[in-house]
């Protein structure tokens, strides 16, 4: 037995050996990282100017028959919408269509743009995407459309210094199909059995409210904060521009030198949240609610607030017509500036597309075609993109697409618009602000330790 | 290096795992041909584990040296990226989780499945014995991705779990079994074991078929009782069974990856994040392809350190 025992230890030797030879071979080449992704990061830097006077249509796109390759994200139908009707307005355009869920993009968008890039894709955060040279570089089409002339904090959140930081400023790397904005949505029969009448002028009067749907046996919020994506970051950071202006929340999430989260204006907001917390204003099972539960328990009158965006607005009037109201979240101080979260619906174009002339005109059709604009609104709820005196579809009123299309006026008024804190860098919402979240929720975490490890998280991310 | 018990190279053997061919005497040319054309027959399956297994295999080891985000230029960090598995206290929690599951994944099924097997062999001629074979076996046929989204709704606030507790009176102790961060990692746990008991018991039963029905009979004669006879008999029996079971159950708890994607995402918090999901998340979502490498070579190496010795002991045993 102990010769076999030695023979399979040779063969065990010899067969480590022959593996570590195998493994040698394969890893016998250079660093990892493709030449090539390198060599389009400079290529990319440059403005696109070739073409981008390009702006009729027979120029951009031609007039034989081409095929546009899009990827567009699975379950909103406004993408799919405005490439039928522009293929119905420019025959020789048909579209070949890939979709995919948000979380599947956000890990593909760099290999797909690098190796096999569409025309026109959406995108997630793109500051990595912009230092790869992944993304076409828009100024040329901005110039040549007038994109420049639109009101600058439309496009604000997709410019970009070169290497892709900070964010905010510089050369523009993605366009919008139109930008969405969030606040809080309210059901009318709710709100009428606490005797709530108008929308809360501040945050004291929210909390009112809050108070008496709780003692009236009625969820106060529905909010979602499971699985991978934590829904309390929106009443969060609607907290954060309650207590304190939104432009020091812009510069943390556009990577500005020296900015924190950590304020103490955002640790009143922080612990604002854990007194809604403490008071049981939300469910119990929060910690385990995804999104669409969320949105399935707010129609079907099981909470009086839940905090959300424009982009449920077509769905509400659909779901629960006349029965949901908008308001932006109030300021801390009667009469104080409103803010909100508000984002562009961010499509791009591979820095390698084929059509990338024509993936442009599409884009600026999208944001001055009346068609277009319609379709924006009516199928997606939201504001379309473009100069301040466009023209604006038609709304029904009453409706909740009509409330959050007037609120999206008062912000831009009040210049009150902030991008997301989830999207500060790529990674902060599944590593940071999910967990602090979920551990806030439990008990687990303090306001002040939630706001430390977030930037923390985020110092560590940015390389300092 | 020269293998001196043939004198062949290391390179040209057999694939791991084969049983040797008797050995033949050198200079047979017709043996040597047989021998050669053998190989031709094993180059299609070679090349394939080569392209797809130790090729990625070489490459995740590559890339656990350097700094890279997938696609731009990379940096060399030597072992820094090792250094961070092991001093992280966020990814050493996330390895624990992985070791507190093997109780679910492997301890509860294998007694639980040694347990049904004896009772179903006792029933075989039954047909109960049939359809709880069948029952238990199920969950193996189901995708794992439907059985986590089930059990999900099962074990929500307003899930069947939460019924049944309400309706016996229980009411106090509901909540989202998978969202509570004392509950979320048993729930996990509790998926995990009822798909794997299915397997363990049949693996265990078809151990127990092959036994000779006359060592019962004649522990029987020697007055054995049931206990006596599954010690005595049964249990030595099936040793190399139970080795496979716990095998593959310790590698099903340690790489467990779809079960969590699908029910927890690892929440809440950090409550249910196993290594699996961990290196996924960090190659695709935080572009660290480097750390996301190590993690998956130190996970290759854990996992080779708990069933080594696994098989070990197995063999041992029978001999």
């Amino acid at each position: 037995m102990s010769v076999q025992v030695r023979a399979s230890r040779r063969r065990g030797g010899a067969l480590a050996v022959a593996m570590l030879g195998l493994l040698a071979a394969a890893t016998a080449c250079s660093a990892p990282g493709s030449p090539q992704a390198q060599g389009t990061a400079g290529a990319s830097a440059a403005p696109a100017t070739s073409t981008a006077s390009a702006t009729s249509a027979a120029a951009a796109c031609g007039t034989a028959p081409v095929t546009m390759d899009a990827y567009i994200e699975t379950g909103f139908q406004v993408p799919n919408s405005l490439m039928a009707e522009f293929t119905k307005q420019y025959p020789n355009v048909k579209w070949n269509i890939r979709q995919d869920q948000f979380a599947v993009i956000t890990q593909n968008a760099p290999r797909v743009l690098a190796s096999d890039p569409p025309d026109i894709m959406r995108l997630p955060s793109i500051s990595d995407l912009v230092k790869d040279g992944l993304l076409k570089n828009l100024d040329g089409y901005a110039t040549a459309y007038g994109w420049d002339k639109w009101p600058s904090s439309e496009l604000v959140q997709l410019r970009l210094g070169p290497g892709g930081r900070p964010r905010g400023e510089g050369s523009l790397y993605a366009m919008g199909l139109n930008y969405s904005m969030t606040g809080v949505f309210y059901n009318k029969k709710l709100a009428a059995r606490i005797g709530m009448t108008s929308a809360p002028a501040t945050l004291a009067e929210l909390d009112q409210d809050l108070a008496k749907a709780k003692q009236a046996g009625i969820t106060p919020i529905v909010q979602f904060n499971g699985g991978a994506t934590g829904g309390f970051a929106f009443p969060l950071q609607d907290l954060m521009a309650a207590y304190g202006p939104p432009c020091p929340i812009n510069d943390w999430i556009f990577n500005k030198p020296g900015a924190t989260i950590n304020t103490p204006a955002n640790l009143q907001a922080a612990q604002h949240l854990a007194q809604w917390i403490k008071a049981g204003y939300f469910e119990a099972d929060a910690n385990a609610m995804d999104y669409p539960t969320m949105i399935s328990r707010f129609t079907h009158n099981s909470g009086l607030f839940t905090f959300d965006g424009d982009w449920e607005s077509g769905n509400f009037d659909k779901l629960m017509p006349g029965q949901a109201g908008f308001f932006l979240m109030p300021p801390a101080q009667a009469g104080g500036p409103h803010a909100a979260m508000s984002a562009p619906l961010t499509y791009g174009i591979a820095a390698k597309a084929k059509h990338a002339d024509c993936a442009a005109f599409f884009l600026n059709w999208v944001a001055t075609n009346p068609v277009a604009r319609t379709i924006d609104v009516q199928v997606g709820g939201s504001h379309p993109l473009g100069a301040s005196g466009a023209s604006m579809p038609a709304i029904k009123a009453g409706t909740v697409t009509a409330q959050t299309l007037a609120a999206g006026s008062v912000i831009g008024k009040e210049n009150g618009s902030m991008d997301f804190i989830a999207n500060a860098t790529g990674a902060i919402y599944a590593s940071a602000w999910t967990p602090e979240l979920q551990k806030l929720f439990a008990g687990k975490e303090t306001p002040s330790g939630l706001l430390s490890t977030v930037q923390a998280d985020y110092k560590q991310e940015l390389g300092g | 290096m020269l293998d001196l018990s043939t004198g062949r190279h290391p390179a040209a053997r057999e694939p791991a795992g084969a049983r040797r061919a008797p050995r033949r005497k050198p200079g047979a040319r017709r043996a040597a041909r047989a021998r050669w054309a053998g190989w031709l027959f094993v180059v299609p399956a070679l090349g394939m584990y080569g392209l797809f297994v130790l090729r990625p295999l070489a490459l995740t080891i590559q890339y656990s040296l350097y700094q890279w985000d997938g696609i731009g230029p990379s940096t060399w960090t030597g072992l820094g990226n090792y250094a961070t598995v092991f001093s992280d206290p966020a990814l050493l929690a996330i390895i624990g989780n992985a070791f507190k599951l093997i109780v679910a994944f492997s301890v509860v099924p294998v007694l639980l499945g040694l347990a049904v097997a004896v009772v179903i062999r006792r029933i075989s001629a039954s047909r109960l014995a049939l359809t709880a074979r069948t029952v238990l076996f199920l969950p193996q046929v189901i995708p794992l991705v439907a059985a986590g989204i089930a059990w999900s709704w099962l074990l929500s606030s307003t899930g069947v779990a939460n019924q049944f507790l309400s309706a016996i009176g229980l009411g106090g102790i509901t909540r989202a079994w998978l969202g509570d961060f004392s509950t979320a990692l048993p729930a996990v746990g509790l998926i995990g074991a009822w798909v794997l008991v299915g397997l363990c018991t049949v693996l265990l039963m078809s151990g127990m078929t092959k036994i000779d029905p006359s060592l019962y009979e004649a522990a029987r004669i020697d007055g054995a009782g049931l206990w006596r006879e599954f010690t005595a008999v049964t249990l030595p029996s099936i040793r190399q069974e139970i080795a496979v079971c716990v095998t593959v159950t310790v590698i099903a708890a340690l790489a467990s990856f779809d079960i969590v994607y699908i029910s927890t995402q690892g929440g809440p918090g950090e409550a249910t994040m196993v290594p699996g999901l961990e290196i996924y998340e960090l190659a695709f979502s935080h572009r660290q392809v480097g750390l996301a490498s190590a993690l998956a070579v130190v996970l290759i190496v854990l996992v080779l350190a708990c069933v080594l010795p696994i098989q070990r002991l197995a063999r041992k045993g029978a001999q």
